[in-house]
């Protein structure tokens, strides 16, 4: 069960991954998309640390709210509103209790970029650890690895179809840091 | 590139200032953001507010379009980018009076995701919201930027037939229906003679031969369905009245409202050659034409090009096109 705290933690976590792999998520983003992936989710998180770092919040949702809000506002293109639903989906939850978080957040990202699993996106890496109730570091690793291989068929990196093979999804990567992220915090 | 700019990262905010400082009769900016809404928004207190909008570049649409009988509010983007929800939010929460807010949404994925997004967040604020995504370009299925056809010039029949029907009085579920009822006969097409630069990127998005033309190009450069050699303006016409036709089926005495749209380069000399070759190609199918545009509406940046907008009327919908309007544009 996460508290204020944790989320915070959880953030922190993230935010340090995001901002020392920027660069590389970008550089995944450039052959199969428009390239900046890595500079608009770390514009994202310094919002996101600058609204939550010295803030008290009365509960988890309020917590979540904020960070949703500064996703949408400054992440722009399709991660934005991906994120942003994905926090606003848990905020609604009610409570910190993981194993109802992610599948949460899960039903809203699917709602929002009308995509299922196997469409390389960010999906495929939020769909099997969502539906486990333990889930490892190693687990987060084979999801994002397993987009390389599909072709995408959503998102814009469906316009360079078969050419996207090879190439690991961006946002499944970038899926991949915040679930790591949450893994430092429950131990 | 040879634009007349300051910082490209500058353009869009620096022309929406611009904008709100020409007309000051017609619009005011919520600071800080590219919202821009009607000035006398006291005057419609208890209609169902109109919000459109989506990336820049598209100058008139869609803050042109902002006044008595049309918008309520536009939402600019960056160039040929969505709008951030928190921004279509703060356009929604402004105009809503009670009687709920309706949005109005081309078919790019960016903007389909940032407007129910926002759309989301005004329900969980208890504001009514109901919208419509237009897909009026025929040229081809899924695009760039597009899951199923893109929408383009047409969405400005749907902005003016849904602020007359605002305008007198019709509900959120009214003008829903409405909306759903002309969606599918407004169709548009384009042709394409030159791509046009985001000033950011400084290049071209695509490049066409000195002598090349490119049909079914959409409003940010994606790809349309063939190139060839260029022809007369009557040889255009006919090959894009016939894909409109295709998708329409016509048969004599339909009555249409058409519109000609530049798409940024063509000067108004030509649109009105291919309008005159349109009106004719109409008349031989034995249309009935009940309402005629001619203008750069929904441009491209500098591109080259027009887009030609069909839209199956009746006497009710020919009414609302023809309904007191005050904009900047229309």
């Amino acid at each position: 069960m996460l508290d204020v705290e944790n989320v915070k933690k959880w953030m922190t976590k993230f935010n340090e991954q995001i901002q020392a792999h920027h660069d590389y998520l970008s550089e995944l983003d450039t052959p199969i998309g428009d390239g900046d992936h890595g500079n608009n989710m770390a514009r994202g998180m310094n919002a996101v640390m600058e609204a939550i770092a010295d803030k008290d919040f009365t509960d988890v949702p309020a917590i979540f709210k904020t960070i949703a809000m500064s996703l949408i506002s400054k992440v722009g293109g399709a991660s934005g509103p991906l994120y942003g639903t994905a926090f606003m989906e848990m905020a609604k939850v009610g409570d910190g209790e993981v194993s109802a978080l992610l599948p949460a957040a899960l039903a809203g990202i699917k709602k929002r970029g009308k995509a299922e699993t196997g469409e390389k996106t960010m999906v495929d890496v939020w769909a099997p650890i969502a539906e486990k109730t333990d889930f490892t570091a190693d687990d987060v690793d084979k999801a994002v690895e397993a987009t390389k291989d599909m072709i995408a068929t959503k998102g814009r990196a469906s316009y360079v179809g078969e050419r996207s093979v090879g190439h690991i999804d961006p946002g499944a990567m970038s899926s991949g840091y915040l679930l790591k992220a949450l893994l430092e915090v429950e131990e | 590139m040879k634009k007349i700019i300051n910082d490209p990262k500058n353009v869009v905010d620096e022309m929406v200032q611009g904008l709100v400082r020409s007309y000051p009769e017609y619009l005011e900016r919520i600071p800080e953001t590219g919202v821009v809404y009607r000035h006398d928004l006291k005057n419609i207190q208890g209609q169902v507010g109109i919000v459109s909008g989506g990336g820049s570049g598209h100058e008139p649409t869609h803050a042109g379009f902002v006044g008595d009988g049309m918008l309520s509010a536009a939402v600019c983007g960056e160039v040929f980018t969505s709008p951030t929800p928190d921004q279509i939010f703060e356009a929604i929460k402004k105009v809503d009076s009670g009687a709920g807010v309706f949005l109005v949404i081309k078919n790019y994925s960016g903007d389909v995701m940032n407007f129910e997004m926002a759309q989301d967040m005004a329900e969980m604020e208890d504001i009514k919201v109901k919208s419509i995504v237009v897909d009026d370009d025929i040229a081809v299925e899924n695009s760039t930027y597009t899951q199923g056809r893109r929408g383009v010039a047409g969405t400005i029949f749907m902005h003016k037939v849904l602020g007359a029907a605002a305008a007198k009085g019709a509900n959120l579920d009214e003008l829903e229906q409405l909306a759903q009822k002309v969606l599918p006969n407004i169709k548009t097409i384009a042709v394409a003679l030159s791509g046009a630069t985001v000033p950011e990127v400084g290049k071209p998005g695509f490049t066409l031969g000195e002598d090349e033309i490119e049909y079914g190009v959409g409003i940010h450069g994606e790809p349309g369905y063939r190139r060839e050699k260029l022809q007369p303006s009557k040889a255009l016409v006919e090959e894009l009245v016939g894909k409109l036709n295709q998708e329409f089926k016509f048969e004599k005495g339909d009555q249409v409202a058409v519109l000609v749209n530049g798409m940024g380069a063509t000067p108004l000399m030509e649109q009105y050659i291919f309008m005159n070759d349109v009106l004719n190609k109409l008349a031989d199918l034995g249309l009935e034409v009940k309402f005629t545009k001619v203008g750069s509406l929904m441009t491209s940046l500098e591109m080259a090009g027009i887009s030609l907008t069909l839209f199956k009327v009746s006497d009710e919908i020919v009414e609302n096109l023809n309904y007191a309007t005050d904009t900047i544009a229309w």
